[in-house]
């Protein structure tokens, strides 16, 4: 599959945006985080920035972007149509606990508490349904399996986690037990993960050149003259190679920035302080965001689609 | 409304294509293009068409397939593929918008190009590869089955098949509904074991496919006699000479 810049940029800035702000109003609900105004205002507008940038970027790679408004109505079918409307529910109730926390912290609420818990959920489902647009397509066989959406769930808590951890740590606040945290979300993502790439280098789609020409019966099917001579919009969308052909050294890639290297930056902030903690917390953030946006660029550019059997591949 | 219809269309227009006659001349292709280009979805864009990188949108493209066994050596099928009209169209359901739509009365896939964003979602949700995106113009475009020319009163009744069907020189292309198990498309399919495209995929195709014919194999065919010369030396020249040419 094509990777579409401004949807890889999307997927992962509101997946780490949604991460952020999930943290912080589990945070704040149960008291977990400092009630420093300031420091509040700056990770609640850093994460409402990352969801927003994202929604925005996502309408670039429209035909028709001034339309976008019509993608609202069909959630009763369409998971994309339901991620749009849930990434506008969840502005209501993270954004009122979000100014209830900042400007009216002072003032207990048990029914702005209840709102804040409303907005975690709404952040995990949004993630949720974000990852089933893809994990819906059933053409697409590194697509729809279980790995994806629980692989989106966990990308977006841990970018969140790690940026959370950066956050603290630049604001001098202590990150021990973030830290932890964090490097704990990178450890299960980076077993997911690698669980995920298994699965992919194992099993093959149920569709075959032989069952989509349903000749199977007299022979193995193999694409003597595609249509045309150039490329078509099917082969440029669907038939990207060139991921496929370095996926060893991508996926590497996206182990050591994505995993290893922001594991080691945060086990740096547990075990030192001071500067050198500010400066592991912070690495860590920049670490995972190229990992994790190569990640991303993997997710598309490694994808098979069955329509790929029609135009010669042996297997999608 | 992208659900699928709550009355499942019992008419069900579609396609029978006849992977033993088809003899991959893309007349199909061409007269669809020229039809559509002017109808429904109108029109089928192009970028660069004389230059080196042509690219443009076709609703209907012929594949060509090799298929080889150690039996009898295998054979060359030429494929025309076009959309499928599917019961299950993955295409409508995946649309956020509405634009994308089956039609209650005969179960046809259109576009709705006044409603498409161009989010090319349905594009990924075909496994058949039977959506176009149109650079130019910004939304998705697929295959009308006609739907501008089969219901056309201006038209002679003969006429109105869509453009595939009419053009085919072969007749290896036949129109009509595949929901009414009496009509001629339902016959011949049930009588030539027609069958969909990766059913495996679960979108129950309308449009079918009939497969080659069984092959006539030399050593099968017994009751064909080698001819051996007849002429002896008593005939003239040139008759021994033509004896001996046909018989070569």
């Amino acid at each position: 599959m094509h990777p579409a810049k401004s949807v890889i940029f999307f997927t992962t800035a509101s997946g780490a945006g949604y991460g952020l702000l999930f943290l912080l109003l589990i945070g704040n609900v149960f008291s977990l985080l400092p009630d420093y105004i300031y420091f509040l205002l700056v990770c609640y507008g850093l994460a409402f920035a990352l969801i927003v940038a994202g929604l925005l970027s996502s309408t670039l790679h429209l035909g028709h972007p001034e339309r976008a408004w019509r993608a609202l109505t069909q959630w009763r079918s369409s998971w994309l149509s339901r991620e749009g409307v849930m990434a506008i529910l969840t502005f209501v109730p993270t954004g009122l606990y979000g100014i209830y926390v900042i400007f009216f912290g002072d003032h207990y609420s048990l029914a702005m508490e209840i709102v804040g818990i409303i907005g975690a959920v709404a952040c995990g489902i949004t993630v949720y349904c974000t990852a089933m647009i893809y994990a819906s397509l059933k053409p697409i066989h590194a697509w729809s399996n279980k790995y994806v959406p629980i692989g989106y769930l966990l990308l977006a808590l841990m970018t969140g986690a790690i940026l959370l951890n950066g956050l603290m740590a630049l604001w001098g606040y202590d990150v021990g037990t973030l830290s932890w945290i964090s490097a704990g979300l990178v450890l299960v993502t980076f077993y997911w993960k690698r669980r995920y790439w298994r699965f992919l280098d194992e099993t093959k789609s149920i569709s075959s050149p032989e069952s989509a020409t349903g000749l199977g019966e007299f022979g193995a099917v193999s694409l003597l003259e595609a249509p045309h001579t150039e490329a078509n919009y099917l082969m440029k969308e669907m038939g990207f190679k060139i991921a496929r052909m370095h996926s060893e050294k991508l996926r590497r890639f996206v182990l050591i920035c994505g995993f290893v290297l922001p594991f080691l930056a945060l086990m740096v902030a547990v075990f030192t302080g001071g500067l050198i903690s500010i400066i592991g917390s912070v690495l860590a953030v920049l670490l995972v965001g190229s990992g994790v946006f190569a990640e991303r660029w993997l997710f598309f550019a490694e994808a098979k689609h069955t329509v790929g059997l029609y135009y010669g591949a042996k297997d999608a | 409304m992208t659900s699928l219809p709550t009355n499942r269309p019992t008419k069900k227009l579609g396609l029978v294509i006849d992977l033993d006659i088809c003899v991959g001349c893309h007349a199909c292709a061409v007269s669809c293009k020229e039809w559509n280009t002017g109808g429904h979805s109108a029109p089928l864009t192009d970028q660069d068409p004389y230059g080196a990188d042509p690219v443009g949108v076709w609703f209907n493209r012929i594949h060509s397939f090799e298929v080889e066994n150690e039996r009898d050596g295998g054979r060359t099928v030429n494929f025309p593929k076009s959309c499928l009209h599917c019961d299950d169209a993955p295409c409508v359901t995946v649309c956020p918008t509405g634009a994308s739509y089956k039609r209650e009365e005969d179960g046809i896939v259109l576009v709705n190009a006044d409603h498409c964003i161009g989010c090319k979602l349905c594009s990924w949700a075909c496994p058949y590869g039977a959506r176009e995106y149109d650079e130019d113009v910004g939304v998705m475009k697929k295959c009308t089955l006609c739907v501008d020319k089969i219901y056309n009163p201006n038209l002679p009744e003969e006429s109105r098949v869509p453009a595939c069907v009419s053009s085919c020189p072969v007749g290896a292309r036949s129109f009509g509904d595949l929901g009414d198990p009496d009509s001629d498309v339902s016959k011949l399919v049930a009588s030539r074991s027609g069958y969909d495209l990766m059913p495996e995929q679960e979108c129950k195709p309308t449009n079918k496919y009939l497969p080659p014919r069984p092959k006539k194999l030399g050593n099968d065919a017994h009751d064909v006699v080698a001819l051996t010369p007849v002429a002896d030396s008593s005939a003239g020249v040139i008759s021994r000479w033509v004896d001996k040419f046909l018989s070569a």
